[in-house]
Parts: C-alpha cells; structure tokens; sequence
C-alpha cells in the first residue's frame, strides 16, 4: 500500500520524514504555551482564558468550525483552545519593533540560533518501536529519523549550542537587563551541564556490559528496561525502569534538566522581579514567541530523553513492554502487529508520558519560588556535582562487584 | 559526495578561522571560533570519527567558546575593539604559514606513494565507541594519564589561585 512512498529516493523521503516531525514537534511547542497558561491558571485558582473564540470570518478555518459545534466548541473555548490561535496570530501579525540601541544583525540572529539546537536534536531520539522483517528474521526496530550510535552525545551536543542564542541575545540587545540574563545563561548552563552529563553515566554502566558492543543509543537504553517478570531474580531487574534502580541518577538529571532548560526554579537568564525580562528585554512579537518556542522545544526533547533513560521509554509499565503489550492486543486484534499499528501504539504512550513530564515542569514552576543566583550556583558546584561523582563510583563499584 | 562535503565543511573551516584572526569586534571573533569548530567537527564525521565530531561539539563549540563569551562579556560589556595588527605580528604569520605549507607539502609529498594504502587497509579506531576506548585504555594509556595529570595540576592552580586566605598561616 505504501510501496510507492519507499520508491522515492532516500534523500526525499528523508526531508519528508525530518518535515513531518517538525510540523507535529512545533505546533505541540505552541500548544505548549497555551497549557502554561491554563495550568499557571489553576494552581493559582483562577479560570485563565476562558472567552476567546474564533470570529465570524473565522468559520472558514477548521478551529473556527469547531468553535460553532454545540457542547463541544463551548467546551473548547472553556479550555481556552482558541487563545492558542489567538496568540500565534498576535505574534506573526503586530508590529515587529527593532531598537536603535541594538546591534542589529547579531539582534536577528538570536531568535534563529535559539530554534536550530531546538530543532535539531530531535533526528536522534527514537519515538517508539516495530516489528521489521529483515532477511527472514523479525526484528525490533525504533522509529527515528537517525539511529546513530551515539544518540544520547549527539542530543547534549547539539542542545548545549542553544546557551548561544541567549549569550548573543543578551549582549547584542545593547542593554544592561538583557546583558546581565546573558551571563548569567552562560555560567548556569555550563555549570548544571557538568552534573547532568555524570548523572546518565550509571546508565550506560547497566547497558554496556563487559564483552558487549559499547554503545551510547537511546534505542539499547529502553530495549534495556523492556523486560518481562521473572519472579524474584536478578533477571527481572532487565524489565525495571531505570528510575527504580538509579533514582539518584534520575533525580539529577531531572534538576540538571530544569536548569538547562531556564525553566523556574532555575529561570535565572529571565528572572523578571530582578532583570525586567531577562535576555529578551527588547524583544518584541515574533522574534519573543522564537525564543519561547524554543524553550518548549528544549523541556519536549529533554522530556523525551529523562523518559528514554530512566522512564521505560514506549513501554506501558514495568515488566509491561510494548512487545507484550502488543501480544496481548494480537490476541484480540488481527492487525496489532502490523507496523503501522504498533509504531502509533508506542508513539501515543511516548507522547503521553511526554505531555505527563510537561506538566510536571509546569507544576514545579508554579509552586516553586525562583533560587537566588548565588544558591543556583550553590547547588549546582557543590551539591549536585559532587552527589553526581559519589552516585558514579557507587554505580562503577556496584557494577564491577555484580558482574564478578 | 563525500568529496564535495570534504571540499564544503574544509573551506567553511578555513573561511572561520581566518574571521576569527580577522575580525575586528572580540564576541564576532569568539562566534566565528564556534563556527570553526563545527565545521572541524564535520570534518571528522566525514573520516567516521563520530564520537571524536560529537565530542569537539559537546566540549568545545557548547562549553569552551561559551566561557570564552562568558570572560570576554565580563571584562568589556560591548566586546571590545582589537588593536590593528603590528608589522611583526604580520611577519611571524607570515613564516609560520609559510612553515605549516611546507610540512603540508612534506605529507603530500611522501603520501603519494602510499595512497593506496591509506584509504582501505587502515580500520578507523574512532568508529565505535567500544573500539575507541580499548584504543584509550591500551595503546593510548600514557598520554591519557598525562593529560589527566595535567588537568589536575590545573584544577590545583586554579583553587590556590581562587581561595581566599585569611593570613599568612593558611598558606603555609
């Protein structure tokens, strides 16, 4: 049914794949934004958008169509659905200001370099898994634009590039607000980076056993945690989550995350009771909505990999993987196998545990009061680093007195 | 292909690094370093050195040149005009680019005899991550402990120099 989509040349089918997770990555970014809304609102006990709704004109657009539906467009404009519309057409259509004081190239550029890191670092995480027959056999395979063998450097590589588009924001804005937000980005994310990357290490300590081929992909890392019950044996630590047996290792990735992402606690380049708005003081419009768009894409892909790592990726449970789970469906439905099936299966219990981990940033960020900036520094040199170190060597030693 | 990307990411290397020496503002300069590094970094993707590429990026393009940025923004807040370029500094370039050619030209030279041998017989050590490390842990061992020994003697310097000493008993 598909073949005519596999004839293409892989260089089509390539920009075609990379367009389509684009397309779904970046509206979810926006979506994003309006849910900080509609939660900021509830935890503070207040309705948030509620009234928006698409004009006559509007009719003509399917969100305005659904707006008009009875019971459901009420109930969407409840939700405030239509804010969303709203806003993206605020940020694409008003007046685009560019202060005189700016120096204007590097002013431009920022907003873009921010959304390039954001953007990128997708190719490499893997979003679920099929059966694929390949000479006979039937393998697993992930479902991702590039399955490289060092997916999880090449995803800190790529996200540590987007400190850049704040550093150059903050000093070509020519002003001392959005300056001081600048340095402040460069030396918090350059210092949590450090405790972030030594957190994961354990993991990979699990993965690659002596004798293995050593690998850092994030596919081994949930093919790592999809193991079935065994009963009270050390093979039944296989279908374990990562969090249950590292939880120290998740726990600083999961701080080091925030603070990589500028998220509150940790938003010490924004930090609006002190520096105004931060990095993008004089930011305006659509080049301001770039930067938060990016930030989105920053906690999405950062979600994405907590999940990868310590959350059992697209398994629905522990000792539950998506290979039973899909057993268990065949059982019931004839096509469950199917690729197309089972890929949609292991993407939707991604997503959700995605959209879960996006409500628990939120969550932290309105109930949480913002770290002055020496205790950011605090926590981050002499708390969570030397912690990182310690969880390590216990790991390193726990490890090699396992496998003796 | 793969000789159109070698050609590509090499002049964009070589293009970057003379901006950075040839820039008059310092933070355009430090920018122009990154785009230098990135570009090396291709360069080893292309030689399928894919962790020593993820590496360059992770330490070098996303720390090194954003602490760069970092001190120079601390030390001027507009990034600060460099000094015209005196008659020395264009004379001891000028050898040293003169030498590098030569020892370029030395390698092309003495390789041309041997390129058949170059390209296929020689496995790349770098490939694969558990390849890389035997290389690390076997062959390459007394550099990795002198570089370490190296940083750690840095480390020290760096605490003796940012510890601020009550009186003259704590130093000794």
């Amino acid at each position: 049914m598909f073949q005519f989509y596999f004839d293409l040349p892989l260089i089509v089918r390539l920009v075609v794949q990379a367009g389509a997770v684009i397309l779904v990555l970046f509206p979810i970014a926006a979506a994003c934004s309006m849910a900080e809304r509609k939660i900021s609102a509830w935890i503070q006990g207040r309705p948030g958008p509620n009234r928006t709704i698409a004009p006559v004109g509007g009719l003509l657009t399917p969100l305005g169509l659904a707006g008009r539906i009875p019971f459901l467009g009420p109930f969407l404009q409840q939700m405030g659905i239509f804010q969303l519309a709203a806003d993206g057409g605020k940020f694409t259509f008003k007046e685009d200001p560019v202060p005189g004081h700016v120096n204007k190239f590097y002013f431009v550029l920022a907003p873009i370099i921010a959304m390039i890191p954001a953007l990128t670092t997708i190719a490499v995480v893997p979003l679920g898994a099929y059966y694929a027959v390949i000479n006979g056999q039937t393998i697993l395979q992930p479902i991702v634009l590039a399955n490289v063998d060092i997916g999880l450097l090449a995803v800190f590589a790529v996200s540590s590039l987007g400190v850049y588009a704040v550093i150059l924001a903050g000093w070509a804005s020519n002003s001392k607000y959005a300056f001081l937000g600048g340095v402040r980005a460069s030396a918090q994310l350059v210092s949590y980076e450090l405790a972030m990357t030594l957190s994961v290490l354990p993991a990979f300590l699990w993965m690659n056993k002596p004798g293995g081929q050593g690998t850092l992909s994030l596919f081994d890392a949930v093919q790592m945690q999809s193991g079935v019950w065994h009963g009270l044996s050390m093979a039944s630590l296989h279908g374990m989550w990562g969090v249950f047996y590292m939880p120290v290792s998740a726990f600083i990735f999961l701080v080091a995350l925030f603070a990589e992402t500028n998220r509150a606690p940790f938003d010490m380049p924004e930090s609006e009771s002190e520096l105004v708005a931060g990095f993008h003081t004089e930011y305006g419009a659509f080049k301001w909505s770039l930067f938060f768009l990016a930030e989105y894409c920053h906690m999405i892909i950062g979600s994405a990999v907590c999940i990868l790592l310590f959350f059992g990726g697209w398994n629905l449970l522990p000792w539950i993987p998506l290979t039973t789970l899909i057993d268990w469906l065949s059982h019931v439905l004839p096509f469950a196998t199917h690729p197309l099936f089972m890929g949609l299966v292991g993407i939707g219990i991604f997503v959700g545990k995605v959209f879960a981990f996006i409500f628990f940033f939120m969550w932290v960020r309105w109930t949480l009061p913002r770290f002055r900036y020496d205790q950011v520094m605090h926590l981050g040199w002499k708390k969570l680093l030397p912690l990182s170190i310690a969880n390590l060597i216990f790991y390193t030693l726990g490890i090699a007195l396992m496998q003796k | 292909m793969a000789d159109l990307f070698f050609y590509t990411f090499a002049t964009f290397t070589v293009v970057c690094a003379a901006a950075v020496v040839g820039l008059k503002n310092t933070v355009a300069s430090a920018l122009a370093l990154l785009l230098c590094l990135v570009g090396v970094a291709g360069v080893f993707i292309l030689l399928d050195a894919f962790l020593l590429a993820a590496l360059m990026v992770f330490v070098y393009a996303g720390a090194v040149v954003a602490l760069f940025l970092f001190i120079i923004m601390l030390l001027d807040a507009q990034g600060g005009d460099r000094k015209p370029f005196k008659k020395t500094a264009y004379v001891s370039g000028g050898i040293a680019f003169a030498l590098l050619t030569l020892g370029v030209l030395s390698f092309w030279k003495s390789g041309a005899q041997t390129t058949g041998v170059l390209g296929s017989s020689i496995v790349p050590v770098g490939a694969t991550l558990k390849n890389y490390g035997e290389q690390l842990f076997t062959t390459y061992l007394l550099p990795v402990q002198i570089v370490g020994f190296l940083l750690l003697i840095a480390m020290l310097g760096v605490i003796v120099l940012s510890k601020k000493f009550e009186g003259l008993e704590d130093i000794k």
